[in-house]
């Protein structure tokens, strides 16, 4: 697997000769699935370990904005080779309806962090165990 | 990786030495779309790990603008200019002003930095590199999301035009070749997010909404910062309450 990865590195012009096929190598999807992982892999750990609240809220921004680069990615038809059908105008909508159902749980969620803190007077998720059995 | 690619970026030149045949041509040779790519890519990347490194929330949020930010871009880079412009508008203009003020109303000093255990840390981080790591070879897996047919995509003039009217039930953009069949637009979804947001509006201006209290010291006009600290606790035990104060 290792082998894979570095391989494909080495294919997308981040390998030895970084320099020479950084700046001559087109951008493929690849490179945006590259940034939607990271984005993914970070909000992932961001939900997982924070212990506020809101951090928890900014890591699910994370999580979703990862997921939306690659639909963007998926969209376009230039970034991609060999005459394979784009997802097009299928993926910007999704993008699309991706933020806004971003932006509503925002509000909701920060509502009932508001809510929890009016409470409870803290904002630790650790100390939200009221339900448990 | 931005240490990397700075040399790249400010003397092309050095470039050609790997046996690459343009390098007497110092700024004709490079790849713009490439070069913006790795800028934008790089901020977003750093920008998202700093915002899982920070403590504070303050500065999380702060990463966490320029993350969304850096991504528009990216967006913009992809041909996607009307969701990078929503992106910019909702994410960073509006959700992210919703999340500062929520740092703000809870920003208490014991909250700011709420650091959790190590064992979390270690264990997170694991999960974490074992979740890139899958990623990252699906993400090479295919040859042909590896290299694409052209150097950089074709600039068309940008139009929401095809996106607007889809989100009305007609599309007028071409279809992909190959494709058969009729393709609906997105009318009945539109209308499903339309009502999604005004009950989630509703919802969180009812969870939100500052509590009446109906006793008499709330009524009062002098109940300022100082009597609510001397108050005694309110009817759920609750020592000190910021919807209190109204």
């Amino acid at each position: 697997m290792n082998q894979a990865i570095f391989a494909g590195f080495v294919t997308a012009g981040w390998g030895p000769t970084f320099a020479a096929g950084f700046l001559s190598a087109p951008v493929g999807v690849a490179h945006y699935l590259v940034v939607g992982a990271v984005l993914f892999t970070a909000g992932v750990v961001c939900m997982v370990v924070k212990r506020n609240a809101l951090g928890v809220l900014m890591g699910i921004e994370l999580v979703l904005n990862g997921a939306n680069v690659n639909f963007v990615a998926f969209a376009s038809p230039d970034l991609r080779g060999g005459g394979t059908p784009a997802l097009g105008l299928d993926g910007q909508a999704i993008a699309l309806f991706v933020i806004l159902l971003a932006a509503a749980e925002a509000a909701v969620a920060l509502a009932i962090t508001l809510n929890f803190y009016n409470n409870h007077a803290t904002v630790d998720v650790d100390r939200a165990d009221e339900l448990k059995g | 990786m931005i240490a990397v690619m700075a040399p790249g970026v400010l003397a092309p030149g050095v470039v050609g030495q790997g046996g690459m045949p343009w390098g007497l041509l110092p700024l004709a040779a490079v790849n713009w779309h490439a070069a913006f790519f790795m800028l934008f890519a790089a901020l977003a990347c750093a920008c998202a790990v700093a915002v899982v490194l920070a403590d504070n929330v303050v500065r999380m949020a702060f990463y966490l603008v320029l993350s969304l930010g850096a991504t528009a871009g990216l967006f913009f880079l992809a041909g996607a200019e009307f969701i990078g412009a929503m992106q910019l508008m909702i994410y960073v203009g509006g959700t992210l002003v919703l999340l500062v003020f929520g740092v703000m109303l809870t920003a208490q000093a014991p909250f700011v930095a709420i650091k959790p255990s190590s064992g979390d840390k270690v264990l997170a981080g694991m999960v974490g590199a074992a979740l890139l790591a899958v990623l990252l070879q699906a993400a090479f897996r295919v040859e042909a999301w590896r290299r694409p047919s052209v150097a950089a995509p074709v600039a068309a003039a940008p139009s929401a035009t095809p996106l607007g009217m889809a989100l009305l039930g007609i599309r007028v953009d071409e279809p992909p070749s190959g494709a058969v069949g009729t393709r609906g637009g997105y009318l009945l979804p539109f209308e499903i997010v339309s009502v999604h947001l005004l009950v989630v509006l509703v919802g969180a201006a009812y969870l939100a909404r500052a509590k009446r209290r109906r006793t008499p010291r709330s009524i009062d006009a002098a109940a300022s910062a100082v009597s609510v600290q001397e108050r005694p606790a309110g009817p759920a035990g609750v020592p000190l309450a910021s919807g209190g104060r109204r």
